[in-house]
């Protein structure tokens, strides 16, 4: 095989499967959707929710506007603060993907970097962080996350958290999950280092850091690809947890989580939509990334199937 | 054997210590715990008798070795948010927390299993299609929004079953269990069913795969030439050899069902381990946070230990790599 078929063909076999998988295609558009729809919530979004001069009262609880007694200018309806849901869920939805998306560049970045680090200066280096990882595994990536959270409370006034609650988020999330990337990545470096190539770049006398970016990451990056699309629904879901726990997003600033945890009150008087919505949001976000995640890891790795 | 045994104990020692070292550091360097004890009027001369009083003004490798003297005998000192010895907290709510996940346990294992056999049996049967279809979404649902979806259905619209609370409990020699009244019981299944739906998925997803591995065998090819009855084959020949590696991982989940009867608990204000560990969280309630933490430690240390220990006991091949590696 030459080197030529490596590289292109993965590729067409990448976009061919992708084609002919409805799920795929589905799963992509429904991510798509939710992505624009996040992105561009200040000019989608009837109302800016954060905005208290855009919030009155009189419009609080309207159920979804199909409903009866709803009000066609609230699609899906209204808050107890006459905050309308789709703007809402439209900002909502901008923060769970912030958090989400960037958590997982941060547990990508600590993962990949001290993974090839393992994987290439060998040693006590090696053993010593293989071994927090290790130990780090056993834990729940939830509870990790709840005691940097804890900590955070104890150290700051709660005026200071408030306002870093979106960089504690990440920063608690992604220093939850940057093992399982740096296990990844090591067993690979470790393989690449053996490899033909690598040892003849060493040869030449190339720098660590050129073999490193040049030979060994380019290699390992699909893993790492596959690792970081289903890592990026478990972060949004960990996020929208740890906000329903009330100890992630506070009410002014809410995510999706912080949205249902809010709703929830309002479930036993009638109120549904106020937590259904944002909850479907979540589980369709969620669901849709899973399966490209999925979808992805079989495409990748024929082998697999 | 006993070599490895014996590592893998002083492993689980090395971990404990650790995680009692930043229990520790948790406990005393985390924010002021004079401050946390004493009124917004207290004088200086105080705080400084309460440092003295407290031990706080010893160095710090004493303080570690009263600390983990006291945690040895399951002292934690006093909840800054209760005002009450963080032990007696702990003994009031484990009851609550080991039934529950007990529970969902159970209910995951008897569901799952079933389940993963039958659909590595029937490959492409419709039913099959069906439950993998929704096995997918369920490990897409969040668990909060698996109970507020069954509070809303079976407590809200249907009336059937309480949405919070324990129902009544029964206090059988200071363990006060919910398992002995009809209301105690009712109140269990949805936190249950919320807790244990998603590991029931994984469980179902694992022993399909690994089913469908063993399916694959030659002995199995065997046994179906020489005409062994297929129920035979299924449910004996081939489910010991999958159960095996489901084993391992049923274990290590049974921990990840302690994490998440936090979220569980707080749903259904189930009066737990978890509900206090999350109200610790919120308000900073140190001693309660480093209690907890190293109680799900010891639980996570011994079920790890007991499941590679039953593994190598039961798995020959593992034991010979092991000391290979050695």
């Amino acid at each position: 095989m030459t080197a030529a078929t490596n590289v292109i063909a993965p590729k067409a076999r990448l976009w061919r499967s992708y084609r002919r998988s409805p799920l795929a295609l589905g799963a992509s558009l429904v991510a798509a959707v939710f992505f624009f729809g996040a992105l561009f919530a200040p000019w989608l979004a009837p109302q800016n929710p954060f905005d208290p001069v855009s919030l009155q009262l009189i419009n609080s609880f309207f159920p979804p506007a199909w409903a009866s007694g709803g009000n066609a200018i609230f699609l899906l309806g209204t808050d107890d603060q006459g905050r309308d849901m789709l703007s809402a869920i439209l900002y909502g939805s901008r923060i769970s993907l912030i958090v989400g998306v960037a958590a997982v560049a941060f547990a990508v970045t600590l993962g990949v970097s001290l993974g090839v680090l393992a994987g290439y200066a060998g040693g006590w280096t090696e053993v010593v962080l293989m071994r927090i990882a290790d130990v780090q595994l056993t834990i729940p990536a939830l509870l990790i996350a709840l005691m940097v959270d804890g900590l955070a409370r104890a150290t700051l006034s709660p005026e200071i958290h408030d306002e870093i609650a979106l960089y504690m988020l990440i920063f608690a999330i992604g220093i939850a999950d940057w093992p399982q990337y740096a296990r990844v990545v090591r067993a690979a470096t470790l393989v690449q280092r053996q490899s033909g190539y690598v040892v003849q770049a060493k040869l030449i006398g190339s720098s660590a850091p050129s073999i490193v970016f040049g030979h060994v990451l380019p290699n390992v990056m699909t893993s790492v690809l596959v690792l970081a699309t289903l890592g990026l629904a478990l972060a949004i879901i960990a996020e929208a947890t740890l906000s329903f726990l009330g100890v992630g997003m506070p009410p002014t600033t809410p995510s999706l989580g912080t949205l249902i945890r809010v709703g929830n009150d309002f479930l036993f008087s009638g109120e549904w939509w106020i937590t259904l919505f944002p909850s479907l949001v979540l589980v369709l976000l969620a669901l849709s990334v899973n399966l490209l995640g999925d979808w992805l890891r079989d495409a990748l790795n024929p082998r697999l199937r | 054997m006993t070599a490895f045994v014996l590592r893998r104990f002083g492993q689980a020692v090395l971990v404990m210590v650790l995680v009692a070292a930043a229990a520790f550091a948790l406990f005393n360097y985390v924010g002021d715990p004079v401050n946390n004890l004493v009124g917004q009027e207290a004088t200086f001369e105080d705080r400084q008798a309460l440092r003295d009083r407290l031990g706080l003004n010893d160095p710090a490798p004493v303080q570690f070795a009263r600390f983990m003297s006291n945690a040895l005998t399951g002292e934690f000192g006093i909840s800054y948010r209760m005002q009450r010895p963080v032990s007696d907290l702990l003994r009031e709510r484990s009851p609550a927390t080991v039934e529950l996940v007990l529970a969902s346990a159970l209910f995951a294992l008897i569901l799952g299993i079933p389940l993963g056999v039958y659909t590595a049996i029937h490959r492409e049967g419709v039913a099959s299609r069906a439950i993998l279809t929704l096995s997918l979404v369920g490990v897409s649902l969040p668990t909060f929004v698996i109970g507020i979806g069954l509070i809303y259905l079976f407590s809200v619209t249907l009336g059937w079953l309480p949405s919070f609370g324990r129902g009544e409990t029964f206090a059988v020699g200071g363990w006060s269990t919910g398992l002995l009244t009809v209301s105690g019981l009712k109140a269990m299944i949805l936190p249950a069913v919320t807790l244990g739906l998603f590991q029931m998925t994984f469980i179902q997803r694992l022993v399909r795969a690994e089913m469908i591995e063993v399916l694959g065998t030659d002995y199995i090819r065997t046994a179906l030439a020489m005409g062994v009855p297929r129920a035979r084959i299924h449910y004996v020949y081939a489910l010991k050899n999958t159960l095996l590696p489901v084993m391992t991982v049923i274990g290590l989940k049974l921990g990840e069902l302690v994490a998440f009867s936090i979220v569980t608990e707080t749903v259904f204000q189930w009066p737990g381990l978890g509900l206090l560990f999350i109200q610790a969280v919120a308000f900073a309630d140190i001693p309660v946070m480093a209690a907890y933490l190293m109680m799900v430690a010891l639980v996570f240390v011994i079920i790890n230990l007991a499941v590679d220990v039953l593994y190598a006991f039961v798995d020959p091949r593992l034991r010979s790599s092991e000391e290979e590696a050695l």
